[in-house]
């Protein structure tokens, strides 16, 4: 597993320190000498260190930690990143549809994810799970493939099915976080605060999706594959030990723009769209075709649905 | 008072501090282990978690197994103490006090797994009552925390106060002692339920989300931690003028029967309804007990618990093996091993493999996971060593405040 055994980071690795860098101010109290041994090879400022959770930051305080990320991530990737907080648009409710017989397998919208929420390249982390399945068997997970590799996609007998995060009426994971370090939020997606999260994993063991990843290592993005336009719960670029997920582009859908994944799909097989607005193509869907929510018998109520539009 | 507290932790420090040459070689031993144990997590800290073999898909492994099996441990100590204070049933009395010493250095090393196991410890204040930001009622790992750690203060208090007592040569003040002594029951079944829920309570993990799992759990634990006191009391009646009766230690063993009955009355039952009903549950069960896709890494162990148990129940139940030194001891290796695989590996791999989205990763920890419980096992030990060497002499009444001021005085 050496390959996949990234250590504190090289020195100067894309002209960055990677987190474990000079560039922070050291804690002053007796506190650093536990905080920094716990970290490893961090070194940890006393702002981060005492972050509180960001549902009790005040206006202030949020403009503050936004400053201390962007420079963060400056001094790191040598560029300028955009940190926002946009908050969710009055009167949206965002939901998903995915047309199964439509969908071909192609992986386009896993790499689109990759590229647009700065996911960790090395190891890999990826959002989109893009299981292939056997047409006779239908959605049955025990006969699921999430590694096919065939010559040509579409295989023949299969159909696919991309799963990612559901963004639950009824999160499991929201439930068991023993520190409300995931919630959902009024738009109907659920956000992670990578700033409180701990570590512990345990929504990881809550989502039937498998949507929760966590960051086993240091994250590893190259500089110059850095997207610069980034929201706090979305694709700011994340620290190690904490858990991520997929978060319909909220840097993207709070300002009105449709997710990457919907926005590469080379067949039409994702739709998205407002779940209140009753022109909306979600509701189209809703409303005159078919739909079923994956596992549909756990009660989580997912916002995100899957179709067959032929 | 005060004074004579300190004379008491002064005195408690001088009695670990010294002894002989075994001692000083068993103590030496585990902070080699612990030792080695610190120097494999710091490697887990600079490189991250990925230092263990848990991934997304397996996202708990060793540690939280260790977590798991040590609960239980923790809690068995009431299994010593409901005859002995409920039923005043005077030969387990004095070796309550043991179980409730084996609690704290189980609760210890819980504490100890938990924290390795976390991604951010440096963020452990965030899961600190009013301190951080505790998701209490909704979170049953926010129980779990609370229970553990309301658990722990319980046992330490006693211990310390019962010692405190037996070193001034003071009568424990009983109004004092036995409300604490029987709130440590519910406490100790509480911690055990919790833990139980918090695997119970997630539906998207079919072999956890059963009704009886924490019973199952409670059953398990009233083997294994017996288990290990049963040993561990013949060595201190050799060790120690420490005197325990052969009645107490058989007494303990006949209940260990029983419980070991039905810890697999219920594995049984469990089995039973996800087997014969046959739905798509089952495949966590067919990987644990018989391998799925090929991958059969568990089975062995899985067998060996069954048979371990099973074994175990026999020996303990006929009263001639019950009695017998040599078949009780191999009673006692028996079920510890058994309980171990099935509270441990055998309880949270197959939970999540496969995984939600039916893929099977083969876990088996790494050498940095390995070398890190060896340590936290080892720090548990100690802190176990550390108080019987102080507590043996104060509970025979060897060490004391009197006897102290008489060689004093003496001299």
């Amino acid at each position: 597993m050496t390959d996949l055994n990234p250590t504190c980071p090289p020195e100067g690795r894309d002209g960055a320190s990677d987190g474990c860098g000079s560039r922070r101010e050291f804690l002053g109290t007796a506190v650093a000498a536990v905080a920094t041994a716990l970290t490893g090879c961090g070194k940890l400022s006393q702002e981060e260190f005492l972050q509180r959770n960001f549902r009790e930051l005040s206006k202030e305080e949020v403009r503050d930690v936004i400053a201390r990320l962007e420079k963060e991530y400056k001094a790191k990737y040598g560029k300028e990143v955009k940190v926002a907080d946009t908050p969710p648009i009055p009167g949206v409710i965002f939901g998903y549809a995915l047309d199964l017989s439509r969908c071909i397998g192609c992986r386009r919208c896993v790499y689109a994810c990759v590229k647009e929420n700065n996911q960790s390249r090395d190891p890999g982390v990826q959002w989109i799970s893009v299981l292939e399945m056997e047409k006779e068997e239908g959605v049955n997970l025990q006969h699921a493939d999430l590694y096919y590799d065939p010559a040509e996609v579409p295989r023949e007998g299969h159909f696919y099915m991309p799963v990612q995060c559901q963004q639950c009426k009824k999160p499991p994971c929201v439930k068991v976080c023993p520190v409300g370090a995931t919630w959902r939020d009024k738009d109907g997606i659920v956000v992670v605060d990578y700033n409180w999260c701990i570590g512990c994993r345990y929504c990881m063991a809550a989502c039937p999706y498998g949507a929760r990843h966590f960051n086993w290592a240091e994250p590893h993005l190259p500089a110059g594959e850095v997207n610069p336009d980034t929201h706090y719960f979305g694709n700011r670029p994340r620290p190690k030990g904490v858990v991520e997920k997929c978060t319909f582009c909220i840097q993207r859908t709070r300002k009105g723009l449709y997710p990457a994944c919907v926005e590469i799909c080379p067949t039409g097989s994702r739709k998205f769209g407002n779940l209140l607005d009753r022109t909306s193509e979600i509701r189209y869907i809703l409303e005159n075709k078919r739909v079923f929510k994956f596992k549909e018998e756990l009660n989580t109520q997912p916002n995100f649905f899957y179709f067959y539009g032929v | 008072m005060p004074s004579d507290f300190w004379q008491f932790i002064s005195g408690t420090l001088r009695l670990i501090t010294k002894g002989n040459r075994a001692y000083y070689a068993w103590v030496g031993f585990l902070l080699l282990l612990i030792a080695i144990g610190a120097a494999a997590y710091v490697r887990q800290l600079n490189d991250g978690l990925i230092a263990t073999r848990m991934r997304d898909q397996v996202s708990w492994g060793f540690y939280i197994g260790n977590f798991t099996f040590l609960v239980g441990v923790a809690a068995a100590a009431i299994m010593l103490v409901i005859p002995a204070y409920i039923y005043d049933w005077e030969p387990i009395k004095e070796i309550t006090i043991l179980g409730e010493m084996l609690a704290i250095s189980a609760l210890i090393m819980c504490l100890g797994f938990v924290m390795v196991d976390i991604g951010r410890p440096d963020r452990f204040w965030h899961i600190i009552p009013l301190v951080g930001r505790l998701n209490w009622p909704q979170s049953m790992l926010a129980w779990d925390v609370i229970v553990l750690n309301l658990y722990l203060l319980l046992n330490w208090f006693v211990v310390t106060y019962l010692l405190f007592c037996a070193y001034t040569e003071r009568h424990y003040v009983k109004k004092l002692v036995l409300p604490l002594v029987l709130l440590s029951i519910p406490m100790a079944v509480s911690i055990h339920t919790v833990t139980a829920y918090l695997y119970n309570g997630l539906a998207a993990r079919p072999f956890w989300n059963s009704a009886i799992l924490a019973p199952r759990f409670l059953a398990s634990a009233f083997c294994s931690g017996p288990a290990i006191l049963l040993i561990l009391l013949q060595v201190l009646r050799r060790t120690t003028r420490l005197k325990i009766k052969d009645e107490a230690i058989f007494k303990i063993a006949e209940l260990m029967a029983y419980t070991m009955g039905f810890n697999l009355f219920l594995t049984a039952a469990e089995a039973f309804k996800e087997l014969y009903s046959g739905t798509e549950h089952m495949v966590y069960f067919q990987y644990l007990l018989f391998g799925l896709k090929g991958h059969n890494t568990l089975v062995p162990y899985a067998w060996a618990s069954i048979l371990f148990g099973l074994a175990a129940f026999i020996l303990f139940l006929v009263p001639r093996t019950r009695t017998n030194w040599v078949t009780l001891n191999i009673g006692c290796v028996l079920i510890y091993a058994s309980v171990y695989i099935e509270k441990g590996m055998g309880l949270i791999i197959p939970g999540l493999t496969p995984d939600a989205l039916g893929e099977i990763y083969v876990y088996s920890p790494s050498s940095t996971e390995i070398a890190v419980a060896a340590g936290i096992f080892a720090i548990g030990f100690l802190v176990f060593t550390l108080m019987l060497k102080a507590a043996v002499p104060m509970m025979l009444g060897e060490f004391t405040i009197n006897r102290r001021r008489r060689r004093a005085g003496a001299s």
